[in-house]
């Protein structure tokens, strides 16, 4: 028996609207043997991941809350890997953009500052973010440096650069001795849309980006670019269209993004900057990003969904007592699934029986 | 500022300075030779991180349940080994792309090992022991150098001599480099391609799994979530820059063993840099080795094997 | 090795091979629909037919690479099921493919190591392909690495690594579609040594008076069936082109047009670094491409073209402005889309992949080049239903057989997209047209097509540049033409001094004086 692939004449259009549902499908199924393994009933724990948090309004809002960086880092990177641009720091990125903003914040801190000060944060978070991406772009165009590899190790980079600044220079002096700045001033934060919740102003904005891209992607001739530097890319430098440039704006662009979700992060729901303000978005980005098929609403669908795992897994937690883990493991499940199902998009499977000699033992 | 100059000289000079560089670079010597066969093969394996971490966990599970490293190492083996089974039934039997399929292996694997880890952390085990020779190992700075280390580290030399033989000295090491070349050519003359990329990529994610079980069985003697600490990136990143060659791999993993060293040690002596700085020094010697092995190699071309990351069906 | 016997099959009337109904099927689509063929020794037998005919599916199942859908094998009486490549090499079945299966980071002792089964060691296999080689004419050094090879080398390599295994059956895929004239003549000689040792050689071509040359037997395929088997030495060039075709193909009409006038696209001592370890170094190219006049630039792929095509389309910047002149104007450091909407228009020899994006629709592929110049961008946006127009004009104009009205570029026939590509670019009425390899593996009718609307452009005052590997092509449409070789462009020759033998001295690398009629011949022969 043999698996062998055969190129379909065009892309399914079934498939392509099919595939994330029965990837999802195929991880729940997973995730429930998974949770009979741990020796919990998969049936209740499957409840309490997917079906709890949907319930009260206040987990709504932090299923928002969770979604809004995913879903605004994740725009950014689509842009990159829909290019054939490998962005992997968006993690560093967005610690990057969490830093800038944050010294505006610092220094202010106490004085009676006026309103310009949370517009500036964001400005430099999302400048901050786009510099700090341009490291690894400028290494891949001018000496041809793997982006994957540099954008990766500037994300350890970015952790300690904000985990020195966090207990020496920046350190709270009446935290404490906690390793956090002070807590930001009113006009340094985010505001808040609903009373009672955490949901804020951030959500908003990423859904503006979330058009904003959608509109570019497909209408645009810079949209056109990206696409066909991914699709064709010889075709695209016969197009007239310059590779190099494009890799400095995907990453500009997708390291402003991841900033800016830093910023808003740091500034909005958490209030102060520590080290632990990311549990991993900039990576569980890059699932939501193929999740949502590169395609910016489909990102904002995958964020909601894999948000609802963040709160689902918190919940476990402590309702049913599974390690937080068990969120990460479901994730790289999903996005296997994910891509195994994509594959059926372009290629057809087939299986080829032994009965046929000649057929099978040629490869 | 001199004396601490003296002192780093010191350091750099001293058996004991050897002796940590051997234990630090041999998990890297390790997953990066494995590594470079897969890759001299065609295939870009991003998933080395999230097998060297299921090699830690399982490796160190196993050993713990059966009071034997040797157990160990095998269970460590084996857990990169089937990782990397799935990602060749991914990247291989599905064509996928090959960096989404290694991204997924990676947050897959660190996902699992912290799982499989949790029940593990704070135990602790007896490390693997290291040879001792009657006479030899007591000879003074070579007797422990040469002949007190532990299994890993003299299978780490035996490994990548074993690989340089394989690839330059046997008929299927010809087949597989004649693979990562021009997969084409190797299908139209009858080769079966996916299968020999397949058992590199075996082979690959064991090497992985092996590097990850010296983790918490020779280098510590306990397991944290996380302790590859993205040394399977720094693999990846030695390949590069050692231009697929398996000698040169070794001078690599070699220099950045002396890195970590660095690291470690110069937090000991005092001089004012914040620890965060030597914590990412080798992080960042990677970036900059990236950078100038690139440039070097510029007009030139990659020393790449031209099918590198291509993903290849055949056609019937 | 020198010579073989047959056994019970030279002297009777046995074929050695017989292909009896072999069928196969691509979904709905014959590449090969029931042929019957019988392959005797000592005899050079040729499968004619155009592009798409079917004759490299046929041999790739003789040769164990492709399993037929149905149909029998029979070798030497027996029926035979052939598992891969290196069965047929067993039994003695061997192939020099078009395109080459080698490996141009190893040496060449290790790409003919890898083409022979593993039972002998390399240091025989070495010692033994010098002699192969040696023996037969065509010397090769064992360490050398392929990549620094010619195309000619190369293809030595492959006929020796098959000649090594004894075979008694070579077949060859269009051999001489990359040797100069000379270079074919002196594999000729190879060829009819072959015979004469009992060997059958397998001869595919669609280069009628190659095969008549050569070939005692042709067989001739067209839509994937067999038309015909037939002596080619007793039809003429007309009578074989007919059966190849099924129909009189109308000889392009030559525009009546007045003299050709301003130079429209100026090269001037364009001298270019390869941008990578196998490209060729261009050096001090000149031409000058007037008006309403077709110049064509001959030789075999490798010598430049590559880079050549890519500093006049813009993809490459030129050292200096003035290298390049469009209609006047120095574009040598412009990008592409400047050069386009300088007038210019281009179209690379690789349809899928660099002329359009395989996956993407033919109204995208219309942006690809037209969002330079032709209204399909407004204030950043794309107008798509400009995009949609342009496809449907060239469709109508050009007969482009698509299966829908905005399909994928990869789901038309070669022919068809070729005409598609050609199309776009010349109902944007360009004033100067370079194009490479237009009718490359493209059926004879969209060929015919495509010759035409380049003369016809012409005819309208366009300069065309037509850079090909077929020489009777540019007989057809070229009024002057250039030879490349090694990076260096000769002088152009007019249609009359532009005979065969003269091109193909120059493929070879012979040298001209510019201007007076005198030549030296240097090493004519290319390697």
């Amino acid at each position: 028996m043999q698996l062998v692939l055969e190129k379909r004449a065009e892309r399914s259009a079934t498939i392509a609207i099919a595939s994330p549902l029965i990837a999802i499908a195929l991880t729940l199924v997973t995730m429930a043997v998974l949770f009979a393994i741990l020796g919990k009933n998969p049936i209740t724990a499957l409840g309490v991941y997917f079906i709890d948090p949907l319930t009260d309004p206040y987990s709504l809002g932090e299923i928002a809350v969770k979604a809004t960086p995913l879903v605004m880092i994740a725009v950014g990177l689509s842009l990159c890997y829909i290019a054939n641009i490998w962005n992997i720091g968006a993690e560093g990125q967005f610690l990057i953009g969490a830093v800038c903003g944050s010294w505006l914040a610092v220094r202010t801190n106490g004085t009676e500052a006026g309103y310009w000060v949370l517009p500036g944060m964001l400005c430099l978070g999302a400048l901050g973010g786009a510099l700090y991406a341009m490291i690894p772009a400028i290494c891949k165009v001018r000496f041809g440096a793997n982006e994957i590899l540099t954008s990766l190790m500037l994300v350890y980079i970015a952790y300690y650069i904000m985990d020195y600044l966090v207990r020496g220079p920046w350190r709270d002096p009446h935290g404490l001795n906690f390793p956090t700045t002070a807590p930001f001033d009113p006009v340094a934060t985010v505001p808040i849309l609903i009373e009672g919740s955490r949901l804020h102003a951030g959500t908003l904005a990423a859904l503006l980006v979330v058009m904003l891209v959608a509109v570019m992607l497909g209408r645009t001739i810079m949209g056109f670019e990206i696409r066909l530097a991914g699709a064709a890319p010889r075709a695209a430098r016969f197009s007239g269209f310059n590779s190099d440039n494009l890799v400095l704006f995907t990453f500009a662009v997708s390291g402003a993004l991841a900033g800016l979700a830093g910023i808003i992060e740091v500034a909005g729901p958490i209030g102060y900057l520590q080290p632990d303000i990311s549990p991993g978005y900039g990576f569980t980005a890059i699932i939501v990003a193929f999740l949502g098929r590169l395609n910016p609403l489909g990102i904002l669908i995958a964020g909601l969904f894999l948000a609802l795992t963040f709160i689902g897994g918190e919940n476990a937690e402590i309702a049913i007592k599974v390690p937080l883990d068990l969120t990460k493991v479901f994730q790289g499940i999903l996005l296997f699934y994910v891509l195994a199902c994509d594959s059926l998009i372009v290629y057809r499977i087939r299986l080829i029986g032994a009965s046929s000699k000649a057929v099978a033992a040629n490869v | 500022m001199f004396d601490a100059i003296v002192q780093i000289f010191g350091l750099i000079f001293s058996v004991n300075f050897i002796l940590t560089v051997i234990t630090a670079s041999t998990p890297l010597l390790l997953a990066a030779s494995g590594e470079l066969v897969v890759e001299r093969a065609g295939v870009l394996n991003l998933g080395i991180e999230g097998m060297m971490i299921m090699g830690a966990a399982c490796g160190f599970a196993g050993a713990f349940v059966s009071d034997s490293t040797i157990v160990g190492a095998f269970t460590g083996v084996v857990a990169g080994a089937a990782m990397s089974a799935v990602f060749a039934f991914l990247t291989l039997g599905l064509a996928v792309n090959q960096v989404a399929a290694g991204l997924a292996l990676t947050i897959l694997g660190t996902g699992l090992s912290g799982l499989i880890g949790a029940g593990f952390v704070g135990a602790r085990i007896v490390p693997t022991p290291q040879l001792h020779l009657p006479v030899l190992t007591d000879l003074p700075v070579v007797g422990r150098i040469l002949f007190g280390q532990d299994a890993f580290v003299y299978f780490s030399f035996a490994l990548i001599i074993g690989i340089w033989l394989f690839l330059y000295r046997t008929r299927l090491g010809l087949v597989l480099r004649a693979v990562g070349d021009n997969h084409t050519s190797a299908h139209a003359l009858g080769y079966p391609v996916l299968k020999i990329r397949m058992l590199a990529v075996l082979f690959g994610g064991g090497c992985a799994g092996l590097a990850g079980a010296f983790l918490p069985l020779a280098y510590t003697p306990f397991f944290i979530p996380g302790m590859t600490a993205g040394r399977g990136w720094i693999a990846l990143a030695l390949v590069v820059f050692a231009s697929w060659r398996p000698g040169r791999l070794v001078a690599g993993a070699y220099l950045f063993g002396a890195v970590t060293f660095l690291q470690l040690s110069v937090q000991g002596l005092g001089l004012g840099i914040p620890p965060q700085v030597m914590s990412s020094l080798p992080y960042l010697a990677t970036v900059v080795v990236l950078v100038l092995i690139s440039r070097t190699r510029g007009a030139a071309g990659s020393a790449a094997p031209a099918s590198l990351g291509v993903v290849f069906v055949p056609d019937r | 090795m020198h010579d073989i016997s047959v056994p019970n099959v030279s002297s009777g009337k046995e074929p050695l091979l017989r292909a009896l109904g072999i069928t196969k099927r691509y979904g709905t689509f014959l590449a090969n629909d029931s042929i019957d063929l019988d392959l005797y020794p000592a005899e050079i037998h040729a499968l004619l037919g155009e592009n798409g005919a079917g004759k490299s599916t046929l041999v790739k199942i003789m040769y164990g690479l492709i399993q037929p859908s149905a149909g029998e094998l029979r070798w030497m009486g027996q029926r035979i099921v052939l598992a891969g490549p290196s069965e047929a090499r067993s039994l003695g079945i061997g192939m020099v493919f078009q395109h080459f299966s080698l490996f141009e980071n190893l040496t060449v002792a290790e790409n003919v190591a890898l083409g022979l089964p593993p039972t002998e060691s390399f240091a025989a296999i070495s010692g033994r392909l010098e002699e192969t080689a040696r023996v037969y004419g065509l010397p090769l050094d064992p360490k050398r690495l392929v990549w620094q090879l010619s195309v000619g080398e190369k293809q030595r390599i492959e006929i020796v690594r098959a000649l090594m295994q004894n075979p008694k059956l070579l077949i060859l895929d269009e051999p001489t579609a990359v040797l100069t004239p000379q270079e074919a003549d002196q594999l000729f000689v190879v060829l009819n040594r072959l015979r004469e040792e009992g060997r059958i050689l397998l001869y595919i071509s669609h280069k009628l008076d190659e095969v008549k040359r050569l070939c005692d037997t042709a067989t001739i395929l067209r839509g994937g069936k067999k038309v015909a088997t037939c002596n080619p030495r007793q039809e003429t060039a007309a009578s074989l082109a007919r059966m190849m075709v099924g129909a009189e193909i109308g000889q392009v009409k030559m525009a009546s047009v007045g003299a050709p006038t301003v130079p429209r696209l100026v090269i001037r001592q364009l001298s270019l670094e390869p941008d990578n370890l196998h490209g060729t170094h261009l050096e001090d190219v000149s031409l000058e491409v007037r008006g309403g006049e077709i110049v064509g630039i001959a030789g075999v792929a490798g010598n430049g073209q590559d880079e050549l095509f890519a500093a006049l389309s813009g993809e490459r910047q030129a050292p200096s402005d003035g290298a390049v002149v469009i209609d006047g104007e120095a574009a040598g450091l412009r990008g592409v889309t400047e050069r386009r909407r300088m007038g210019a228009a281009f179209v690379p020899e690789e349809r899928l992949g660099h002329g359009t994006a395989p996956r993407m629709k033919l109204s995208e592929n219309a942006l690809l080049t037209g969002h330079a110049a032709s209204g399909m961008v407004n204030r950043g946006f794309v107008d798509k239903p400009a995009t949609l127009a342009a496809v449907d004009r060239t469709t109508k104009s050009f007969d482009v057989r698509k299966a829908k009205r905005d399909p994928e570029a990869v789901s038309l026939s070669g022919g068809n997209l070729q005409k598609f590509i050609v199309g776009r670019e010349i109902l944007r009425e360009p004033g100067v047209l370079v194009v490479s390899q237009p009718t490359w593996g493209v059926d004879a009718g969209a060929a015919a097509t495509i010759r035409q609307a380049l003369i016809d452009l012409a005819g309208r005052g366009t300069a065309v540049l037509v850079i090909s590997q077929d020489l009777d092509e540019l007989a057809e449409i070229a009024d002057r033409i250039a030879v490349m070789f090694h990076g260096r462009l000769s002088a152009p020759l007019g249609a009359a001094d532009a005979t065969r033998e003269m091109l193909g001295l120059l493929m070879g690398g012979a040298s001209i004086e510019r201007g007076a009629g005198t030549q030296e011949v240097g090493d004519a022969v290319g390697t």
